[in-house]
């Protein structure tokens, strides 16, 4: 008799393994007809107005799904987890990804709105991705220091205030290795692309002098300490810098006079994609004036587009430095290289070694 | 059945006297061991073949030849240093628990509520609200210019630091945690008859000797479950310290995490979770250990 | 006297311990600034945008639904695991709880990341299935976490007495074991739903194209900003639940009386 129940209970489970079985078909099953698309982007990296524009000018299903940062996208693409049509990384991300042969070279015949997006940035790109074979940019920013002017003494230029005594438990840390070893070498005139030992560890030697000043390391944290006067110092994206002055008219943003670091975020084509054309569509699509237009206006990153900057209404945002920095700071900034995976290890190792 | 607490062990010696009694009981036992058939199955699909696919990786390179060096990171005087603060931390964390949960489970049972769900949904319902949302608004609580400073401020008293010190990490682990130690030990303690621990005064035994002897070995069940679901997650997370730790501390769990997120290095990820897993596995050991030896000596 | 104050001193100072951040979010819900760290003034705005908001509401549904569906199957496969457990012989019950607590010894990106690699190789397709059935395995350890205790503490004669008297073995399941372990039963029940609604990097991995849950959304947007939308939400869902459960206490209560006139 007991062995009744166990049977049940077996029943209700293989039962509810063909319920769930059911559900398959909400995945991605047949994502290989001609009217969809997959889409993977950053969160709240585009206006969800766009996504409804496309689906209705072209008559493709969107699939929408978003990641929080490049190392949680990778597997997923490397796997073939999901195949996804049309995928968002950052500049070292594309070219790690070139270099693993998983992106489709694009077929420009499909994108004619690549025409309005600004020389200057193609060029820039080619610093991950040679030829613009691979990449379209999508955004762009640069990485400064947001500086309370109630808190300081003296108008913030250079990375040196970030390891100023007198700034002691008033800064606030880039928590992302790259951005801190960018930091701490351009500051020592290094290449912010640095794989020489002997370099590195005079960086390392730097943010550990650094580390009993700091109040925090963060990244996303940044915004909210700024704007509540939490720290005199932080370090943090140009994009995020609009938004924290609207919320504390105290603050001022600054690229540092030693150059820094300029990323820029573009549309790619995974080899597993199943949808190629539609995905070109799409890029396209996000080239278009009016679109980009959209899309800067609700996320507030840089946009590359020069034909949508001139429809800027706001003559303030338009010619914000913050926004669209001139040609002499831009020259100081770079793009990062993926530098392998054993120069990464290297990297994270001596910044953990900094918190040590 | 082996001597899980005292009334078990009455229970077994029962059993002995009457030999028919122990026929019936085995044959139950075994048919019983039957409902635990669909979850062996679930475990195989979902548990051990990831378990192996996580060793496969922990014990190979790259390349995917064998190698123990993954292992062997553990050694590496930040991953060591990581761990030992992790263990700090979560050990101080769990103690507090305990010491937090044990007092209000007993007072819940005095209070002698009709209804349990009615306690299971207060102490729950605060988890409800997403994890990271909780914690970044203990941020806005622990603050330079945060709420309690604010009200310490307004009361001329010398304002609280512990944002980004390891304190803050502590108080994060026992607030998202806690309600996994409050459940088992008010559950346990709120089945102990009444009528036992009368028995137990009557026959002379104070206050003290009566929880000593009585009621503290009866939850015991509970206390390890609570111990269990409060160590293993804060030796893990990595969440709470990067939010209000400011990242200025590194535990184990932020180093696991750095192996798969920023590198990618599923290898080195793989071989210090296995690490991280026979610790965690070895120390459970040494509770339940300590569970039945204590049981051993309180044969009353 | 004095003790039973101070009793309920000690439960009401955890109890706001428990909810200070709750109140913080509810605040933050009704503030007209985006940022956590400045009050721009009060506003509904936020509870208006949500319902607009089909991303969210279907995010809201989708999660509601896993949390539920796995917390159910989970509790009904880890209920009878423990029974089973219970009544196994030393190794290998010590065996079995062992693999128990592996999920929750695994860092959640270690399991997330396993199950992946799992259903990438036998070419399951990743989506709501994947996502569940993840849920359940996670959510499993913490049923039977919460049954084990109260079983033991169950006494094996009041099962036998109730078979000697005649009770078939399921009928004596369900009159005498059923209700002695109810309530370690229900607050498992509670905690696999809780872990499943708050679960972001196993869902992360397991999940298919346009399959979000609450979790997803609102980690993805930590680079850009939590939008106080997600503050709105959990407030009105934490508003909702407690509303719940104070009719359900007031009608116990009312009923409780009742029987005892």
């Amino acid at each position: 008799m007991k062995k009744k129940l166990s049977l049940i209970l077996s029943l209700v489970l293989t039962c509810s393994l063909m319920l769930t079985g059911c559900g398959k078909s909400n995945g991605n099953s047949d994502n290989s007809g001609d009217n969809q698309l997959y889409v993977y982007n950053w969160g709240e990296y585009i206006d969800p107005e766009v996504i409804d524009m496309f689906e209705e000018e072209t008559g493709i299903k969107v699939i929408y799904n978003e990641f929080e940062q490049n190392e949680d996208m990778y597997p997923i693409i490397k796997t073939g987890a999901v195949n996804y049509d049309v995928v968002c990384p950052s500049d070292y991300m594309i070219e790690k990804m070139i270099s693993e042969d998983m992106l489709y070279e694009l077929n420009y015949d499909n994108i004619p709105n690549i025409a309005n997006i600004d020389e200057t940035y193609l060029k820039s790109a080619e610093g991950f991705d040679p030829g613009n074979k691979y990449s379209v940019p999508y955004c762009w920013g640069t990485v400064g220091i947001l500086y309370n002017k109630t808190m300081v003494d003296e108008p913030i230029t250079s990375w040196g205030a970030l390891f100023d005594e007198k700034y002691s438990g008033k800064i606030l840390m880039m928590d992302s290795v790259r951005d801190a070893y960018m930091i701490a070498l351009t500051y020592l005139g290094y290449d912010l692309n640095s794989t020489d030992e002997a370099q590195i560890d005079e960086a390392t030697d730097l943010l550990k002098s650094q580390y009993p000043l700091i109040q925090a390391y963060v990244i996303d944290q940044v915004r909210d300490k700024m704007i509540g006067n939490e720290a005199a110092l932080g370090v943090i994206y140009s994009g995020e810098a609009i938004y924290t002055q609207r919320e504390n008219p105290d603050l001022e943003y600054v690229v540092p006079e030693e150059g820094s670091n300029v990323w820029i975020d573009g549309w790619v084509i995974p080899k597993n994609a199943k949808n190629k054309e539609n995905a070109e569509a799409w890029i396209n699509f996000m080239c278009r004036e009016d679109i980009a237009l959209l899309n800067f206006e609700y996320i507030t990153y840089s946009t590359p587009n020069a034909a949508a900057r001139e429809l800027i209404e706001d003559e303030d945002i338009k010619n914000s430095e913050i926004a669209f920095p001139d040609a002499s700071i831009l020259s100081r900034c770079k793009t990062y290289n993926y530098l392998g995976e054993d120069m990464d290890t290297l990297y994270l190792n001596k910044f953990n070694e900094v918190k040590y | 059945m082996s001597n899980e607490n005292p009334l078990r062990n009455e229970i077994v010696t029962e059993e002995k006297k009457t030999k028919k009694k122990k026929d019936s009981a085995s044959t139950l036992g075994k048919s019983k061991t039957l409902l635990a058939t669909p979850y062996g199955l679930w475990m195989a699909a979902f548990i051990i073949i990831p378990l192996i696919l996580v060793l496969y990786y922990g014990l190979t390179d790259g390349n995917g030849n064998f190698t123990l060096d993954n292992l062997s990171l553990i050694a590496n005087p930040i991953n060591r240093k990581a761990l030992w603060l992790s263990l700090k931390l979560s050990l101080i964390s769990t103690a507090i628990c305990l010491l937090l949960a044990y007092p209000l489970a007993l007072v819940l049972k005095s209070m002698k509520l009709k209804d349990n769900s009615f306690i299971v949904m207060v102490v729950i319902l605060p988890m409800w609200m997403n994890f990271l949302l909780r914690t970044i608004a203990w941020q806005n609580i622990l603050e330079k210019n945060g709420v309690i400073n604010t009200i310490l401020e307004a009361l001329h008293l010398p304002a609280l630091n512990i944002i980004n010190t390891p304190t803050a990490i502590v108080l994060g682990m026992v607030y998202n945690f806690l309600p996994f130690m409050i459940l088992p030990i008010y559950n346990t303690l709120a089945k102990i008859d009444d009528n036992v621990i009368n028995a137990a005064r009557d026959l002379g035994a104070n206050g003290w000797v009566t929880f000593k002897r009585v009621i503290f070995p009866l939850s015991m069940p509970g206390v390890i479950s609570g111990i269990t679901m409060v160590f293993v997650p804060s030796l893990t997370t990595f969440a709470i310290s990067t939010i209000l730790g400011g990242s200025k501390i590194v535990l184990i769990g932020n180093i696991i995490e750095q192996q798969f997120q920023k590198l990618g290095n599923w290898n080195t990820g793989s071989g210090l979770s296995i690490v991280l897993m026979i610790f965690i596995l070895v120390s459970m050991t040494l509770v339940a250990k300590y569970d039945k030896d204590s049981e051993g000596t309180n044969a009353w | 006297m004095v003790k039973k104050i101070a009793g309920k001193l000690y439960v009401s100072l955890i109890i706001l311990f428990l909810y200070a951040p709750i109140l913080v979010l509810i605040v933050l819900s009704f503030n007209k600034s985006k940022s956590r760290n400045k009050w721009g003034g009060f506003t509904l705005e936020w509870y208006q945008s949500l319902f607009k908001n089909d991303d969210i509401m279907t995010a809201l549904y989708t999660t509601l639904i896993i949390a539920f569906l796995s917390a159910i199957i989970a509790t009904i496969i880890g209920t009878a695991a423990s029974i089973g457990m219970n009544s196994m012989k030393k190794v290998p019950r010590t065996i079995m709880m062992g693999v128990t607590n592996i999920p929750m010894l695994n860092a959640d990106i270690v399991t997330g990341i396993s199950l992946m690699l799992l259903f990438v190789a036998v070419n399951y397709t990743l989506g709501f299935s994947s996502v569940l059935l993840a849920h359940i395995t996670f959510n499993i350890p913490y049923v039977i976490l919460s049954v084990m205790p109260r079983l033991k503490q169950t006494n094996k004669n009041t099962y036998e007495a109730a078979l000697d008297l005649g009770a078939s073995p399921m009928k004596a399941f369900f009159k005498v074991v059923f209700p002695d372990i109810m309530p370690g039963v229900i607050s498992g029940f509670m905690l696999a739903f809780t872990m499943s609604l708050d679960d972001f990097i196993i869902t992360h991995f397991t999940r298919g194209a346009g399959v979000n849950t609450l979790s997803t959304k609102i980690y993805a947007e930590t680079r850009k900003g939590i939008k106080p939308e997600m503050y709105a939400l959990s407030t009105l869902l934490f508003v909702s639940v407690l509303l719940l459960l104070v009719i359900i206490n007031r009608r116990n209560d009312s009923i409780s009386k009742k029987r005892s006139m």
